[in-house]
């Protein structure tokens, strides 16, 4: 085997045993890094939107899915949530501009890569990526759990959620503490 | 009066100003529209009686599963678990404040729990209901 072979056996050996590291994480993430998605920043649609649920942050679905979130108010999961014209326009235009496609975050970028253009998901816990990372807990800790009651309550256990910060090492499932696999 | 000396009048006025002035004010131009419209003589004790009613069909929902029967005390949404300020104006003066707020409520609520909007005369009598607490 010539030296340059060697040298690239080497280097792709050396390369598996850092990924090791990279990896070993479930949370796919390292190093330094800012917000997972861009913090809230409309007060009209935090306190219109964030009076009856945790107030989603744009950058967790495509704007497409916003719209038509934004369109069917009047039946939201079962629920009336009907605005006004002009505060539905608003709030349509805060969500569609900084939705995931238009977002620069990890996890932003991520969840439009885990779906189709096709598709036009409405439940952010039903997102390829966000369902694979709660796939392992069980119900008993979220469903069966009266201080959370499903996993589309964010904040329950995401404690920075807030701030757009959803990695594993700030969740603490209320009961039963943090969870990191 | 100088400029200065006006401005602390006005805050000092404002702040001395006590919010059921302010819920009074609001409540009262909803109820004089409503009867405005037809609505008859308002009842607390109605209002107190339709909180707890289910009038929706296929689901058994009525004001005080979210908002509890308990009006001084915080209530929480019965599928998102969000928590909600108490109603009763004796412990949350900011409630009652604001028609437009209380209107949007209303629409809202009142479809999502009755599904229909509430009559003039039902909204009435929930207002002096829960001015009552």
């Amino acid at each position: 085997m010539n030296t340059k072979y060697l040298n690239v056996a080497s280097l792709l050996t050396a390369l598996m045993f850092l990924s090791l590291f990279v990896f070993a994480d479930d949370d796919h993430r390292w190093g330094f890094r800012g917000a997972d998605v861009e913090p809230v920043n409309d007060a009209k649609y935090a306190s219109e939107c964030g009076a009856c649920h945790f107030a989603y942050q744009p950058g967790l679905l495509p704007a497409r899915s916003w719209k038509e979130l934004m369109k069917s108010l009047d039946n939201h999961f079962g629920e009336n949530a009907e605005l006004d014209t002009a505060a539905n326009d608003r709030i349509t235009g805060y969500l569609t501009e900084n939705a995931a496609d238009n977002a620069k975050t990890w996890l932003s970028k991520r969840i439009m890569k885990s779906i189709r253009r096709a598709e036009n998901p409405l439940r952010i816990i039903d997102l390829p990526i966000i369902a694979h990372e709660h796939d392992e807990i069980p119900a008993r800790l979220y469903r069966d759990n009266p201080e959370v009651g499903s996993l589309s309550n964010c904040a329950a256990c995401h404690q920075r959620a807030d701030a757009g910060l959803y990695d594993e090492h700030t969740a603490v499932i209320p009961g039963f503490g943090n969870w990191d696999d | 009066m100088s400029n200065s000396g006006t401005n602390v009048l006005l805050i000092v006025t404002a702040l001395a100003t006590s919010s059921h002035v302010f819920a009074d004010y609001a409540i009262d131009g909803l109820l004089s529209n409503y009867r405005a419209r037809g609505a008859g003589d308002f009842s607390a004790q109605r209002g107190q009686s339709m909180w707890t009613e289910v009038r929706g069909e296929g689901h058994a929902e009525s004001c005080a599963m979210c908002h509890t029967r308990d009006l001084t005390k915080p209530g929480k949404h019965i599928r998102t678990g969000k928590p909600i300020d108490a109603l009763a104006p004796s412990v949350n003066p900011g409630r009652l404040t604001d028609a437009a707020k209380i209107e949007k409520w209303f629409l809202r609520n009142c479809k999502g729990t009755w599904d229909r909007e509430c009559t003039d005369q039902e909204k009435g009598d929930f207002l002096l209901y829960i001015r009552s607490q």
